[in-house]
């Protein structure tokens, strides 16, 4: 995703003298292209990420599409403040890049598992959360974040779901259906949607036909489609890679409860109330904490009595 | 207006009062009928509890009614304690968190840099709110970009919310930190208007180096009971208090 990000924003820099990239000294190896090309509009600010976004918000209230960017919560919770005071209250034009979403960054310890971003951020008002689910989408996302005013944020995960030809075009807000089915909704942000894409093949051998959605944009969150999969099939099941509080699950709660919509059958897969002190692979820690395909087959078999 | 409002920090607004005269009556290039001309220096107010100051010096140099100035702190006011930027034409940016005003200042002067265009960039910080790391990371950055049109001006009253500066987590030497941070540094008198002056005119170009006015000021300064004493960090000046401030206010005018 990191490269997909990179290229569609080198990309719009050929066309766009007004893109900054600030980058809080992250980025080895990722950077040099753009750097050599548009050395006007790069900084590595150093690892200062309250100045970064700061400096970010400076800009863009001068006219600068700023993009600032680091790893995990670098990017977002080390300077929270300045995210919610600088950048929203002043409807700056910024876009926030967080490298490594969830347990991308898995065997470098709990300062670098993203496991709460998504809940502290959709809290802030007048901001926009991505968190792609396929490099396609993380392409998409660059797109139209930078593009488009106000401030955003950008999840970026190590691992990718397989783009399906039959979803929608990616537009922010607008949930992509990966898997029409009717007897359960599968819903998933971010990368691990391959882990609902997986569960959902075994599922069909206990003849369970499931529908997945795919929610890249977990504010402002797609109400009619949830909604729909609440009304149309048997239940919602919520799987992200990140705390249960306040994430996905919360949000998807919140719509249903909002609309007096009572989905037949409800459960959300994360983390629960966690750090982990373990470290591991993405995929082993997905294990670990029950948040794979096998664990959300079992937790799905076990809520239809299967 | 923190008589009509019973609200805080009269003493930090005394404190950079003449700082504020200077820059809105002789520095800084605006046009209050046009607050958003872009050739305009932006001025931010980092230390953002004495947003009072602020809204004053608009109201006087032209940019809203001066009887605006009464809905402060009242219910339903836009004219918030800390100084805010929704609906107040000339107010460059909000604060009220300490810490943020340098970065997004030098974000500004970046900005111009990068444009070429001639306006600067002025923040006016607190000296208690040099604790706060995030301006040291911002004093990094602008020095090694070489950002020559920004300033940063500091109100060294020496006191910050609980007991003096060198008490709590002492700034001293203050001058040189600055210096040994890559910036020109100028110290003056900040109740001295001219120095002032003369000082904002320093031309940093020369050295390629941000510029820092670190103003000596005294807390409360212009009511003699109100000056060095912390207490007028938050108390409201009422009733008999309010009038003894403004006779000696007056009289200093006079």
């Amino acid at each position: 995703m990191r490269d997909a990000f990179i290229n569609s924003l080198t990309e719009l820099a050929e066309n766009d003298k007004d893109i900054i990239l600030l980058t809080g000294d992250l980025g080895f190896g990722v950077f040099e292209e753009f750097e050599a090309r548009f050395p006007g509009q790069y900084f590595n600010v150093g690892i200062a990420e309250q100045n970064m976004m700061g400096l970010a918000a400076g800009l863009s209230l001068e006219g600068k599409k700023v993009v600032s960017y680091s790893i995990g919560n670098f990017a977002s919770l080390r300077c929270l403040e300045q995210i919610r005071n600088d950048a929203c209250y002043h409807d700056a034009n910024i876009t926030i890049v967080a490298s490594g979403g969830g347990f991308s960054y898995g065997s470098l310890g709990m300062s670098h598992h993203t496991t709460e971003d998504l809940a502290i951020l959709r809290a802030l008002p007048n901001m926009v959360v991505v968190a792609p689910c396929t490099k396609n989408e993380a392409k998409e996302a660059t797109k139209q974040l930078v593009s488009t005013k106000g401030v955003g944020y950008l999840r970026l995960d190590k691992t990718a779901a397989e783009e399906v030809a039959l979803a929608q075009p990616f537009s922010i807000g607008k949930s992509r259906i990966f898997r029409e089915g009717t007897d359960l909704t599968l819903i998933a942000t971010g990368g691990i949607l391959e882990e609902a894409v997986l569960a959902s093949k075994e599922l069909e051998k206990f003849g369970l036909d499931v529908k997945i959605l795919g929610i890249h944009t977990v504010k402002p969150i797609d109400k009619e489609e949830i909604l729909k999969s609440a009304l149309e099939t048997g239940g919602l099941i919520v799987i992200e890679e990140h705390n249960k509080d306040g994430g996905l699950g919360s949000a998807v709660a919140e719509v249903c409860m909002d609309h007096a919509v009572l989905p037949n059958k409800f459960l959300r897969i994360g983390l629960n109330n966690t750090f982990s002190s373990i470290v591991g692979s993405q995929h082993y820690l997905r294990e670990q904490y029950k948040i794979d395909h096998n664990a959300i087959v079992n937790s799905v078999k076990k809520l239809c009595n299967l | 207006m923190t008589n009509l409002g019973v609200s805080s920090h009269i003493a930090s607004i005394l404190s950079m009062a003449d700082i504020l005269a200077v820059l809105y009556g002789e520095v800084l290039r605006y046009k209050s009928e046009e607050p958003k001309w872009a050739g305009r220096d932006r001025f931010i107010l980092s230390k953002g509890h004495a947003g009072a100051g602020v809204y004053a010096a608009l109201a006087e140099s032209g940019f809203f009614p001066v009887e605006k100035l009464k809905s402060h702190y009242q219910d339903g006011s836009d004219l918030s304690g800390h100084v805010s930027h929704k609906g107040i034409p000339g107010v460059e940016f909000s604060t009220g968190s300490l810490g943020h005003g340098l970065p997004v200042a030098a974000g500004m002067a970046l900005a111009a840099k990068i444009n070429n265009k001639k306006n600067r960039a002025f923040v006016l910080l607190g000296d208690g709110e040099c604790d706060e790391g995030s301006n040291w990371e911002a004093i990094l950055f602008a020095a090694h970009h070489k950002l020559e049109n920004l300033v940063a001006i500091v109100d060294r009253n020496m006191l910050q919310s609980i007991y003096s500066t060198e008490d709590t987590l002492s700034l001293e030497p203050f001058a040189e930190k600055w210096k040994a941070f890559g910036w020109n540094v100028v110290e003056v008198d900040g109740h001295n208007h001219e120095e002032i002056l003369n000082a904002c005119k320093v031309k940093s170009k020369v050295e390629n180096k941000p510029l820092c006015i670190i103003a000596s000021t005294i807390k409360g300064k212009g009511v003699s009971f109100m000056e060095k004493n912390i207490l007028w960090h938050y108390r409201s000046p009422q009733g008999s208090e309010y009038e003894a401030a403004m006779a000696e206010l007056e009289l200093n005018n006079a």
